[in-house]
């Protein structure tokens, strides 16, 4: 039993994939949030994208007799998206360097449509995925979300696989 | 958690299965099968016994074949349509399934189609769009009439020409030879109602209960409006009313159509939207089609039965149409839906005097004490007689809870290009001028500010604050940082500063005469105009002639010319640069909308640039290759719009939500705004050009529900700074079976969704996988009636009398400049057109996708309009085909945005000189662009026509006269949908390929 590098990737995947796990879960909040009419579609994108510069302040006359002002709570985690995607690659070359090859290729797709998904953005000027113009439109809304379950699903199973991995590793060698 | 995990299979998707659900073994580019059936068609192999002859496609050789229409008319008994009708009873109405559910107190004096409300046009044209003035609630007779307005008075509608006049044109198709015994039915086919005197039963047996009923529309379904006709007396059409009311419970709108068969499928007038199978009483205070309007006037019951139909479901608005009569309420109380927030409209239902079901939530409201009087009739305890119960469109205003900040005033700021480019086309001249003219008709109140920016390569600002002598040019050239050189004079009250207003806009166009600038910094300017608006809101009205080239949202020319017609795939309909769309954003954050006015003959990358109009709310104006002495057509269209532009009714920090009855839901909004939340519109301003488009799901069953409604509200400042709610509600019967769907399918509404989705695909996808997808729609509607609402299978490609046009629409969609390959279309056009598609109101869009072709040398006062004393003839509309065109004649192509006179190479020298002016062909000059006017009839009778199909859409068309063999000739027959080009397949082939596509 000795601590080797595989072993000690394994409990850094496993730390990072709980961090996924917050993101995937705050993916599905934010745009169960748009969905319910609980936030602007701006401020919710100016959230998820990474943003330079302040938003610009939200509209003012649109509340209307619904008015639920949304003030954004999460100013701290701006922009999780590129994060995310950094994070899962970060431990994926880890993998790569511990040379567990069945623990990559279990995660090769993920990045492949990480990349795809990146890729294919609308035209923006800055780092970021959603568009508020677009991201109302319901079928995007439900890819959005759909995509949220399936890795909030990943992330899951592939924690306790890293537990078991590490737990492997260690016990093995 | 509250995560709902919603299946994204739902109806509004529906245009997206199509590659993915087609089976593997339907191949899915239409191209490959395009090329088979060219060949097939060639050869005719697919219905060896239907076609004598194809189509004629080729002018020269079908013109010279024509029998003028008064020339030679054939002999015939205006009998004919109530002889053959006893014989009819046999084979019996088509076989379509049970009747609708939902018709216990229709009308029995026919068939929908018969009943149904026509497009107002001669409302329209009363309405006028100047009305803006509301009525004072108080007054009784607004209340009924609201709705009522657009009815027309029976027998002097644009839809009722007479019906045997109709036959009578028919006559001048092409002459039949042979036996007609043995051409029965065939396409270029004896007027309607003789293919079936003497039609031997034997000939074509399944195809007969089909052509019966199919002979029977036109000639008969006009009748209950008309007059009595010149033709047989009223006691001579008695019979035919009795058939059909024997007939009425086969819905007129189910007769089978046997598209190849039946030629003439265009009715002689304008197409009324269909009716809603309601109860009368619900009927009559419906929503009218104009301003709302749904694809399918039957809701399904269940998202699987929408998906089996294939039809897409959705919503067209017109919510800010100028309206002649409008009920306006004021009331401390608005009454609503205290869960939804639902506006009480005539569709709830009373439980008692004293509670109130809402008929979206169903939730049992109390009415308020307030609401038991009721001002109309000064009577206390009837609220169902309220005008906000009797009138589904309806205008509060409203209180303070409605508004977050004081009403804004009306605030316009210009945004002026002065480059040289600009200076060049002379542009400024027009502007200014139609301003001065236009200056007090700007709607507004005493607070009403106006500013002027010009820039180039740098911005200019104007000091007009009061007490100057003269208006004071300020210029900033850092336009990377841009600031407001004296933010509180920029924008000063009109009243105040009027007179240095008009002094600037008389120096303006000299001012920059001799510039030599090139460069244009739009960028800079707009976000110099966003500073200067961003405390009040308001309008910009930005006037552009060339790519912004200079500062931040400089854009590049992306078109390549060389590749216009030969590209596969047309590129860059995408913005190039999100600068415009983040600008538009923070503009509706704001309540600042931006108007793009472009005036360029070069490429103006319209698809980046466009952007800033529309997540703002705006719109959009092109003018291509504008110029004021070498397009004088172009000059006035630009003075005209910019005269309706100016003066029309405006509406500021507007929203707009769209509620429906719980179970449907929004999928997706078409049209110029920002989309706040699953079903509010943000628009900063509101204009009454703007249509929009939504597109529903169905997410819950709509089990034992009798009536589903939609309502719409629209909350804005008018340009009087009050705050007010326009609310529209539409209600819909509910059905549960695929045969009735489709007995209530709007061919138009459908269209026009379909349009404002393939304007999406083609900016997403491809627009060749727009293009399938709008040829797919077709396919598969029509299969899904043939598979599941036909009983008995019949050769050819039947459609429903509803949807017998939506072949031919999806093939002029096809054609349109938006969306046709093969031709050079410049990449602004394009993309032009593609915004007028999404939005312009259904109206106007229909006119664009389907131009009308009206022969206009022999125009007569029969059937005529009657509108302000002026009489309006009502020439029959025409299919678009070269066919239809006779040397002898002159034609009138209305295309929306555009008319053309076409004038044969021999035609009636009485209407050259009568109506041109001109002694002979030869001398009609080339660049025509007006009609003199004379003092004849024909003149008259002409003029007026145009004048009135002009006065119908808020832009103004420009006439274009051309001759046989002018340069306009092409775009001209570019519109001839239903020929053959070059590229683009002719409407027979088109139908070959759908039914073989349905066959497969």
């Amino acid at each position: 039993m000795a601590f080797t590098f595989a072993a000690f990737c394994y409990m850094l995947a496993l730390l990072l994939t709980a961090a996924l796990i917050f993101f995937a879960i705050w993916h599905i909040i934010a745009f169960d949030e748009l969905k319910t009419d609980y936030k602007n579609p701006i401020d919710q994108c100016n959230t998820l994208n990474p943003v330079s510069d302040p938003p610009p302040p939200s509209c003012v006359l649109v509340r209307g007799a619904r008015g639920v002002p949304g003030p954004s709570g999460s100013e701290g985690a701006r922009g999780l998206v590129l994060p995310e995607y950094l994070i899962h690659f970060f431990f994926c070359v880890m993998f790569f360097c511990a040379a567990e090859w069945l623990t990559l290729c279990l995660n090769l797709p993920l990045l492949a449509y990480h990349v795809w998904r990146y890729m294919s953005r609308p035209v923006m000027s800055c780092p970021g995925l959603y568009d508020p113009t677009t991201i109302m439109n319901a079928d995007i809304l439900a890819f959005c979300q759909k995509e949220g379950w399936c890795k909030l699903a990943f992330y899951l199973l592939s924690f306790f696989y890293y537990l078991y991995g590490m737990i492997y590793v260690l016990v093995s060698s | 958690m509250a995560v709902q995990h919603s299946s994204p299979t739902n109806g509004a998707t529906h245009f997206h299965e199509h590659t993915s659900s087609r089976p593997p073994s339907k191949p899915c580019e239409p191209c490959c099968k395009l090329n088979s059936i060219l060949q097939l068609g060639a050869t005719s192999l697919l219905v060896p016994q239907c076609y004598p002859a194809p189509w004629p496609t080729d002018a020269p050789t079908s013109l010279h074949g024509y029998i003028q229409p008064g020339a030679a008319p054939q002999p015939m008994n205006p009998m004919v349509p109530n002889t053959y009708q006893p014989n009819r009873a046999p084979y019996g109405p088509p076989p379509t399934g049970p009747p609708p559910t939902m018709k216990p107190t229709s009308p029995p004096t026919g068939p929908p189609m018969a009943n149904a409300t026509p497009p107002p046009p001669k409302a329209d044209a009363q309405c006028g769009w100047a009305v803006n003035s509301p009525l004072s609630p108080t007054e009784p007779d607004c209340q009924e009439e609201d709705i009522e307005c657009p009815e027309p008075v029976a027998g002097n509608g644009p839809q009722a020409p007479n019906s045997y006049n109709h036959v009578d044109n028919k006559m001048a198709g092409p002459p039949q030879p042979g036996p007609p015994g043995r051409h029965l039915g065939h396409y270029p086919s004896l007027p309607p109602g003789y293919q079936n005197t003497s039609a031997p039963h034997n000939a074509t047996p399944p195809m007969h209960p089909a052509m019966q009923a199919a002979t029977q529309p036109y000639t008969q379904a006009p009748q209950p409006y008309q007059q009595p006709p010149v033709g047989p007396g009223p006691a001579q059409l008695s019979p035919s009313l009795a058939a059909m009311s024997l007939q009425s419970s086969t819905p007129e709108a189910l007769r089978v159509v046997n598209l190849l068969q039946e030629r003439n499928l265009l009715p002689p007038s304008p197409i009324p939207a269909p009716t809603p199978c309601l109860p009368q009483d619900l009927q009559k205070i419906n929503c009218n089609p104009e301003v709302f309007r749904s694809t399918l006037t039957s809701i399904p019951q269940t998202q699987s039965l929408l998906n089996k139909a294939k039809l897409p479901l959705g919503l067209l608005l017109h919510p800010f149409k100028d309206l002649s009569q409008l009920p306006v309420v004021t009331s401390s109380t608005i009454v609503r839906c205290r869960s939804c927030r639902t506006y009480i409209n005539p569709f709830v239902s009373f439980l008692d005097q004293r509670r109130w079901k809402c008929n979206l939530c169903y939730r049992v409201n109390d009415v308020p004490e307030e609401f038991m009087y009721n001002p109309v009739s000064r009577s206390y305890g009837e609220p169902h007689k309220r005008p906000e119960v009797q009138n589904a469109t309806i205008e509060f205003i409203a209180p303070s809870e409605y508004m977050l900040r004081p009403p804004q005033p009306a605030v316009y700021l210009f945004i002026l290009d002065v480059s040289h480019n600009a200076v060049e086309t002379g542009y400024l001249n027009v502007f200014c001028q139609s301003l001065l003219d236009n200056i007090n008709a700007l709607p507004g109140d005493s607070r009403t500010k106006v500013g002027f920016i010009t820039f180039d390569s740098t911005i200019h600002f104007y000091n007009l604050q009061e007490g100057l002598s003269q208006p004071q040019m300020l210029i900033v050239s850092d336009i990377e940082d841009i600031f407001l050189p004296t933010p509180d004079s920029l924008l000063v009250n009109l009243n105040e500063c009027k007179e240095l207003v008009q002094d600037l806009l008389k120096s303006l166009p000299t001012l920059f005469e001799k510039t030599m600038e090139t460069q244009s910094a739009l960028g800079s300017a707009l976000q110099a105009a966003f500073k200067l608006l961003s405390p009040t809101g308001g309008r910009m009205s930005v006037f552009q002639t060339q790519l912004p080239n200079l500062g931040v949202g400089a854009l590049q020319s992306r078109e390549d010319p060389n590749q216009r017609a030969s590209a596969k795939d047309i590129q860059y309909l995408s913005p190039a640069t999100d600068f415009y769309k983040k600008l538009a954003l923070d503009c509706s954050g704001q309540q600042v909308a931006v108007d793009l006015f472009l005036l360029s003959s070069q490429y103006c990358d319209l698809a980046s640039l466009g952007c800033i109009s529309r997540y703002s709310a705006g719109s959009v104006y092109y003018y291509p290759s504008y110029h004021h002495q070498h397009n004088p057509a172009q000059v006035e269209c630009f003075q005209k719009d910019l005269k309706r532009y100016l003066t029309r009714k405006i509406g500021f920090e507007a929203v707009m939500r769209i509620r429906c009855t719980k179970g449907l839901s929004i999928h997706t909004f078409h049209g110029n705004f920002f989309v706040r939340s699953t079903d509010l519109l943000s628009l900063p301003n509101v204009n009454p050009d703007a249509g929009f488009a939504v597109q529903m799901s169905i997410e819950e069953n709509l089990d034992d529900m009798q009536t589903v409604s939609f309502q719409a509200a629209l909350l804005y400042t008018s340009s009087k700074g009050e705050r007010r709610i326009r609310v529209h509600t539409l209600c819909l019967p509910v059905v549960n079976s695929l045969s009735d769907i489709f007995a209530g399918a709007d061919v138009q509404a459908i269209t026009g969704l379909l349009a404002c989705m393939a304007v999406d695909r083609s900016v997403t996808a491809s627009l060749s996988d727009a293009r399938d997808a709008m040829t797919n729609a077709s396919i598969d509607s029509l299969s899904s009636y043939r598979q599941s609402v036909l009983t008995i299978q019949q050769p050819g490609l039947l459609a429903p009398a509803c949807l017998r046009l939506f072949p031919l629409f999806i093939l002029a969609l096809l054609k349109q400049k938006a969306f046709r390959t093969g031709t050079s279309t410049r990449l602004d056009d394009r993309v032009f057109a593609m915004c007028q598609l999404k939005y312009q109101p259904l109206a106007y869009s229909l006119l664009m996708i389907h131009p009308a072709l009206y022969r206009i040398d022999d125009l007569t006062d029969e059937g005529a309009l009657n509108i302000n004393e002026r009489t309006i003839p009502q020439p029959r509309l025409l299919q678009l085909t070269v066919e239809k065109l006779s040397r002898e004649a002159a034609f009138l192509m209305d295309a929306g945005t555009v008319i053309y006179l076409w004038i044969g190479r021999n035609c009636n020298p009485t209407f050259l000189s009568q109506v041109l002016g001109v002694p002979s062909y030869a001398a009609v000059p080339d660049n025509l662009y007006l009609l003199p006017e004379l003092d004849t009839a024909e003149s008259q009778r002409t003029r007026a026509f145009i004048g009135w199909l002009r006065d119908q859409r808020p832009f103004f068309p420009s006439l274009h006269i051309i001759r046989d063999e002018s340069q306009q000739k092409a775009s001209f027959l570019q519109n001839m949908i239903e020929d053959r080009t070059e590229s683009a397949l002719s409407y027979y082939e088109f139908l070959l390929h759908v039914q073989q596509q349905i066959s497969k």
